[in-house]
């Protein structure tokens, strides 16, 4: 790269109870997409938000196109053409969709918003990102989770930009989804932005970026040009060892017999019609693109919203009707990891052991008073056997690397009773070994007779851990394939098969 | 463990440099009566301040307890004087009555999604209107029939002050060591967490409410027995006092933390606080600007604390 770097970060160091950052230096190039890899809490987060403003570093310096660069906050960064968009999206839901675009440069005429210009600056950036259909009138809270992202895509490019952080940005979306994102990050380097691209995804990585900057430990291992590493060499200095690569699920024979889950005909917001089995050792993958109705057919059968009309029978019992609570789902030994654990599945503040033992507290009790002894012991185990990377059991939730945090939220079911465990996006956002060891549970789970049923953006993770897929489009089941069939293609045509024409609902 | 005893430390010591700060600033503030008003005001206090922690816990508030005394008061005013119970059916009668508005309070937030804010507005109202009308606006005097229970026998404690505390520590072992004091903080922390566990934050939020309810009619039983009359105009203002030593005592307005114990440092910091500049000549005015001042100061501290401890 001859010309020099756009954005140049010397030695940065950043700690907090420990060392986050040490010592990184990195140059993003006009026109290149620099890919940031590592596992969670490796710095990569850190990193990313002292570029954009949001966090000072502790020692080091910045350049911005040769000028000094210490920007005291987002607005700063932003408005010297650095913008982020966030892995924890901050969106304001009350807003709408324009509002939520042009936020923070609303235009305006003598001190009014100016709605006109603001819906024709929204919609010009809108549609940069495949949003055209979007009123910018919406509200944001009406948005799905993978719109929303885009959204959060097309509000940092309503101004003129000229370093582009992504952190994440595929976690929530669908393949469809995150191709777009591709094509405007394309044009975006075209244009000659320099971007930043925080990533697990090897794939993607290897794909689209020009060079990859690898951490560990806070600590810079490697930058590599393109097609200087494969997959399993990066996978190697991401974790520092050989992370090994898993061997596929074996081919099991077709199931047979009386399923322990069958769904019939489920109907709501989202849902037209979805019926499927599911059997006791199986892993069953649910996959769609977003707003193809699968969170909400995993919540339906959880009790947790409620929807207009099906059926569900367990252990071959026809139920009179389907189940309106969680309580009474968890009670007929359904388990359910949530989508996104930090809104829903997590109490942050808290400890991991409360954490952990949330779901089965109760057991833990003699009289209402909580057995301490018990509950320790039953979190230490569960722990222990989830290998959970932590100080103390007594360290908040909230201090857990992603990974960590989405081991937390599966253990606590470990211990109960439960035949089925409905899983919706197990692995988002959470790195590659903490993958491969959620995979194996799961796998585990499964081989001792629970029917496990996954939901997963990434249609190469449910071809890796699934004995079936099933593949929902606009609400309905579009197809269903065995192990022997699984074929990435053939999945997408039948996810698209309702998405021809408008998006559907989130 | 180690980290509530050094907020109890810290409480300790903010009370301590404030009563010695009034002992050097009056001639009589360190006297056994100065002492002897702020134990015979607490008590009520107290109790609707162990409630309106779990209630602030749950990120949920109560704005009505001061009324519900009030009502509950009047209710005991009624029984003992015109309706001309037994003492043991009157007393019953009023936590009953605090037991309902406390009910209800928790029915309409809790099973009609009404946020806790407003129904608690609502019922500070009602309840203030209905004592009224049991009472007939009159103050009724009940003399010896209920002062014995403000009164002090041995070791200068009332038995208004020993059911205050018994509650307290009560409140304080059913917040920390049983499975519903867990749930409470579970709830107030991320309540969809909490259900999609499989778990029914309904009935223990209504529990919550009640109880809070209940307690006002407990305090309305001290609070009368401290004046020998029950007075329809009893506890006004009580809620917003409840609300500040609750926060003193550090509990989260956000929900997920707080202590017991360190409401009943709260409760006595106010009670000093007021005492105290009353002793120094200070009018109604000047005494609330300051208690305001407190408060704010107090919730500010906690915003700080959170940050710190959200990094």
């Amino acid at each position: 790269m001859p010309a020099p770097a756009v954005l140049q970060a010397e030695r940065l160091a950043k700690t907090y109870a420990t060392p986050a950052l040490v010592d990184v230096s990195v140059e993003l190039y006009a026109g290149e997409v620099h890919a940031l890899v590592g596992e969670n809490g490796a710095g990569k987060s850190t990193l990313a938000r002292i570029l954009a403003g949001l966090t000072t570093p502790d020692a080091g310096g910045m350049r911005l196109a040769g000028d000094p660069y210490a920007p005291s906050g987002k607005a700063e960064a932003a408005r010297r053409g650095v913008a982020i968009v966030l892995q924890e999206l901050n969106l304001i839901e009350t807003l709408s969709v324009g509002e939520q675009v042009c936020f923070g440069a609303w235009p305006s005429r003598r001190g009014f918003v100016d709605r006109g210009a603001l819906r024709e600056r929204a919609r010009a950036a809108l549609g940069r990102v495949g949003l055209q259909e979007i009123d910018p009138e919406r509200p944001v809270r009406s948005l799905g989770v993978g719109q929303r992202q885009m959204l959060a895509v097309a509000a940092a490019l309503a101004r003129p930009c000229r370093v582009l952080i992504l952190d994440e940005p595929t976690a929530a979306l669908g393949e469809h989804e995150a191709e777009r994102l591709f094509a405007e990050m394309a044009r975006l380097k075209a244009e000659g932005a320099a971007i930043l691209y925080v990533s697990h995804r090897l794939e993607e990585v290897r794909r689209l970026a020009d060079r990859v900057t690898v951490l560990r430990d806070g600590r810079l291992v490697a930058t590599r040009e393109r097609g200087g590493a494969t997959s399993a060499e990066l996978v190697q200095l991401m974790v520092g060892r050989d992370a090994g690569s898993r061997p596929p699920r074996e081919a099991r024979p077709a199931p047979s017999g009386e399923p322990v889950l069958r769904v019939r005909a489920l109907r709501g917001k989202g849902l037209r019609d979805v019926s499927f089995e599911l059997w006791a050792g199986e892993i069953l993958g649910l996959a769609g693109l977003m707003g193809s109705g699968r969170t909400e057919t995993v919540r339906a059968i959880f009790g947790a919203d409620r929807v207009e009309g099906g059926e569900i029978e367990l252990r071959g019992r026809r139920r009179p009707r389907l189940f309106r609570s969680p309580r009474e789902a968890v009670a007929h030994g359904i388990a359910l990891v949530t989508e996104n654990r930090k809104d829903e599945g997590l109490l942050l503040p808290l400890s991991i052991r409360a954490n952990l033992t949330l779901a089965r507290l109760g057991e833990l009790c003699r009289r209402g008073f909580v057995r301490r002894a018990a509950e320790r012991a039953a979190a230490r185990a569960l722990a222990s056997r989830l290998s959970v990377k932590c100080a103390s059991l007594e360290q908040p939730v909230r201090q857990l690397s992603g990974g960590n945090q989405q081991k937390v939220v599966l253990g606590r079911w470990l211990d109960r009773d439960f035949d089925v465990l409905l899983c919706d996006e197990p692995t988002r956002g959470v790195d590659v070994a903490a993958r491969a060891e959620i995979h194996e549970h799961l796998r585990e789970l499964a081989g001792s007779g629970k029917a496990v049923l996954v939901v997963s953006s990434e249609i190469e993770e449910l071809r890796a851990l699934c004995d079936r897929i099933v593949v929902l489009s606009g609400g309905s089941v579009a197809a269903t394939f065995t192990r022997d069939r699984f074929d990435q293609d053939a999945i997408l045509v039948a996810a698209l098969r309702d998405h021809a024409g408008g998006t559907g609902t989130a | 463990m180690s980290r509530a005893w050094r907020e109890y430390l810290g409480l300790a010591v903010a009370l301590g440099a404030l009563v010695l700060a009034f002992g050097a600033l009056t001639d009589h503030f360190l006297s056994r009566a100065t002492f002897a008003v702020i134990a015979s005001e607490v008590p009520a206090a107290i109790l609707v301040a162990v409630g309106m922690t779990f209630v602030l816990i749950l990120a949920g508030i109560d704005l009505s307890v001061g009324s519900v005394l009030g009502l509950a008061g009047a209710v005991l005013g009624a029984s003992l004087g015109s309706r001309g119970l037994s003492l043991p059916a009157a007393l019953l009668a009023t936590l009953l009555a605090g037991l309902l508005c406390g009910a209800v309070n928790g029915a309409l937030s809790v099973y009609v999604r009404v946020p806790s804010f407003i129904v608690t507005l609502g019922m500070m109202e009602i309840a203030r209107g209905a004592a009224y009308t049991v009472s007939r606006s009159q103050t009724a005097y009940l003399g010896a029939r209920v002062e014995w229970i403000a009164e002090t026998t041995m070791l200068g404690l009332s038995p208004a002050t020993l059911v205050a505390l018994a509650t307290a520590v009560l409140g304080q072992i059913v917040l920390s060591r049983t499975l519903f004091g867990r749930y409470v903080v579970a709830i107030g922390t991320n309540e969809e967490a909490v259900r999609l566990s499989g778990i029914d934050p309904r009935p223990i939020k209504w529990i919550v409410f009640a109880a809070s309810g209940l307690l006002a009619g407990l305090a309305a039983v001290v609070h009368t027995a401290r004046l020998a009359s029950a007075d329809p105009n009893a506890g006004s203002g009580l809620e917003l006092q409840a609300i500040a030593a609750v926060v003193i005592g550090g509990t989260s307005l956000m929900g997920g933390r707080g202590s017991v114990v360190r409401s009943l440092f709260g409760v006595v910091i106010i009670a000093v606080l007021g005492t105290g500049l009353a002793q120094m000549g200070a009018a109604e005015p000047v005494k609330r600007l300051i208690t305001g001042c407190v408060i704010v100061a107090a919730v500010v501290i906690d915003r700080y604390r959170n940050r710190r401890e959200g990094q």
